[in-house]
């Protein structure tokens, strides 16, 4: 398998990451190394094999559906870059 | 009486509870060596006020009896990826600068209410990936062992990674012990580098609460300390169910410390003979060699077994943990905290901040999991590894049906110079290759150091174990340690 540089571009845009032009063919490099490096998996003939998407096998539990939690408006919004009249404050989205 | 800071946690316990020395005055003998000792790059953020605080609330309770456990007043660094109530929390990442949480992980708070002091936050990779402590943001961690021979001699070696903040502060003595995650090897292969004991407990053992996520289904925190006596009392402080991590296992937490006996006789070790590398480097088969002559001595059964997936379980890795990567990383936008880089829409914003905030590495693994998790893709590489973890999952069943642990090596080499096996992500990723199939299986490891290297370097043995059965991995692992007998204080000198 091998990516060009519009697929990395394309990639890093559903990532939604900014990356540099001039980084985009060597990083479709290093991907695709890594990716053929991955391809070795398809020699194992993986039919009927259960995916494993957790290695606990309990049922996930379930907790009452009551508040637990709130009333922090401030602690929530202490980190945040930008905020206004308690609101995250974020470009503007609609016109 | 030795040093303070040479002291392990069961010696301080000791001293401690006799009235030697206080808790306050071992925090502020830690307090200066980490002044001392900012060359290693061991911490991101140093905080000696909450070191001071902590040990004279422990000292208090001590005077009125109240003490509370072998971790009360013990000084210890926390890797800087546990959540931490109003200290700075980094990651090792630039998109989380600034960032003071206003709540404490499950883990750090564990420690607290034993009495543990928090002498720091200590470096690691960027959000834990990485096997050499460079991709931090806050520079590369050295280590502070130095090769008395070779091709590396005198040279500047990496301390392994990720945890690789914890491992040196430890072995360099700006620590008495440390808290780790481990994901694929982030706890063991730094404590092999570094010639400390680390353990990977069980995955569901110790909550996953509060610790910044990499790959949720193999995240799991662990103690780095001096001895395997050290890790039984620590993970005892760190561990319990926790009901706000959904998969943390709702199981009592044993007394490790009572469980290690010293008797290893009659056990069943298993070696896998997979592990068996072509190219191996001889002095990693020697060691190896060596532990399973050491365990045969102690009285155990030798067996050898086949784990028949284990050259698969590299690849199945690097699309299992990017791909949760790239989902839980998917929460650093700029908008609830950490870097924001301004764009002209909203889009525009989130790529600025998340194209300047991750570095190479955290990007190249952004975009494995991206394109292994996109539309056409899923099943190609998603499910198909996922598959694949099921059978090296079961490899591990198979053998534990006639063995009670694993022997194998920790990591491919010892510790190698900082600016080596850079240029190539895969070279660096098979640090990990006797690590990474315990953690896809969610089963407990840990590395003992059990050697050196010719060149005068740490080497550890890992010893895996069935799920929830830590106790007989640090039984193991005391029987390694006894046998082994090494004097594991840093040699920083390359003349000495």
């Amino acid at each position: 398998m091998s990516l060009d540089k519009d697929t990395v571009k394309n990639i890093a845009y559903l990532a939604r990451m900014r990356v540099a032009d001039d980084k985009l063919e060597p990083l479709a490099g290093e991907l695709s190394s890594i990716l053929n490096w991955i391809e070795q998996l398809q020699e194992l003939d993986t039919d009927g094999v259960e995916p494993m998407a957790s290695v606990s096998d309990v049922v996930l539990p379930q907790r009452k559906d009551a508040v637990t939690d709130g009333n922090c408006q401030a602690a929530v919004l202490k980190n945040a870059p930008d905020s206004e009249d308690g609101f995250f404050a974020v470009p503007k989205v609609v016109e | 009486m030795s040093k303070l800071n040479e002291l392990n946690i069961a010696s301080a316990r000791d001293g401690l509870a006799r009235g030697d020395f206080s808790a306050a005055e071992l925090a502020e003998v830690y307090i200066q060596a980490i002044q001392g000792g900012r060359d290693m790059n061991a911490y991101i953020t140093e905080t000696p006020d909450v070191a001071l605080e902590r040990a004279r609330e422990s000292d208090a309770r001590r005077a009125k009896g109240d003490a509370m456990g072998a971790m009360d007043g013990i000084p210890i660094a926390m890797k800087d990826l546990f959540c931490t109530e109003g200290v700075l929390t980094t990651a090792g990442s630039h998109i989380l600068d600034g960032f003071v949480p206003p709540y404490e992980s499950t883990v750090s708070a564990n420690l607290r209410s034993a009495g543990a002091v928090m002498l720091g936050k200590s470096n690691l990779d960027e959000f834990a990936m990485g096997s050499a402590n460079i991709t931090s943001y806050y520079g590369p961690v050295k280590n502070p062992w130095k090769a008395t021979s070779g091709p590396d001699q005198g040279k500047d070696l990496v301390p392994g990674g990720s945890s690789g903040g914890s491992a040196a502060a430890v072995a360099g003595g700006l620590a008495m012990a440390a808290t780790g995650t481990d994901t694929g090897g982030s706890i063991r292969q730094p404590a092999s580098f570094c010639g400390i004991v680390g353990l990977k407990p069980t995955y569901g053992r110790c909550s996953r609460w509060g610790v910044v996520a990499f790959a949720s289904s193999l995240d799991q925190a662990g103690p780095m300390t001096k001895t395997v006596q050290d890790a039984a009392i620590m993970l005892g402080a760190m561990a319990g169910h926790d009901p706000k991590d959904s998969t943390s296992a709702p199981l009592p937490v044993p007394n490790f410390e009572a469980l290690l006996t010293g008797n290893v006789k009659g056990l069943t070790i298993g070696i896998p003979k997979e592990y068996k590398m072509d190219g191996m480097d001889p002095e990693i088969q020697a060691l190896w060699d060596q532990g399973i002559a050491w365990l045969k001595d102690a009285g155990c059964t030798i067996k050898e077994v086949s784990l028949p997936h284990t050259k698969y379980a590299l690849a199945t890795y690097y699309i299992v943990a990017p791909a949760e990567a790239s989902a839980n990383l998917a929460r650093y936008d700029g908008v609830r905290y950490g870097l924001r880089v301004p764009g002209d829409s909203l889009d525009d914003m989130y790529m600025n901040t998340r194209g300047a905030g991750f570095g190479e590495e955290v990007q190249r693994r952004i975009l494995i999991g991206t394109y292994a998790l996109s539309s056409g893709y899923y099943d190609a590489y998603y499910i198909k590894a996922q598959k694949v973890r099921t059978l090296i999952s079961n490899d591990f069943k198979t053998a534990f049906e006639s063995v009670d642990a694993i022997l194998t090596p920790t990591a491919p080499s010892a510790a190698f110079a900082l600016g080596e096996k850079q240029e190539d992500p895969v070279a660096m990723y098979l640090n990990d290759v006797f690590t990474v199939p315990t953690s896809l299986a969610g089963l407990p490891g840990m590395s003992v150091p059990a050697g050196f290297s010719s060149t005068g370097l740490p080497l550890g043995l890992q010893v895996i174990g069935r799920s929830f059965d830590e106790g007989t991995v640090l039984n193991v692992g005391a029987a390694l340690e006894k046998a082994a007998g090494l004097n594991l204080k840093a040699v920083t000198g390359a003349s000495s």
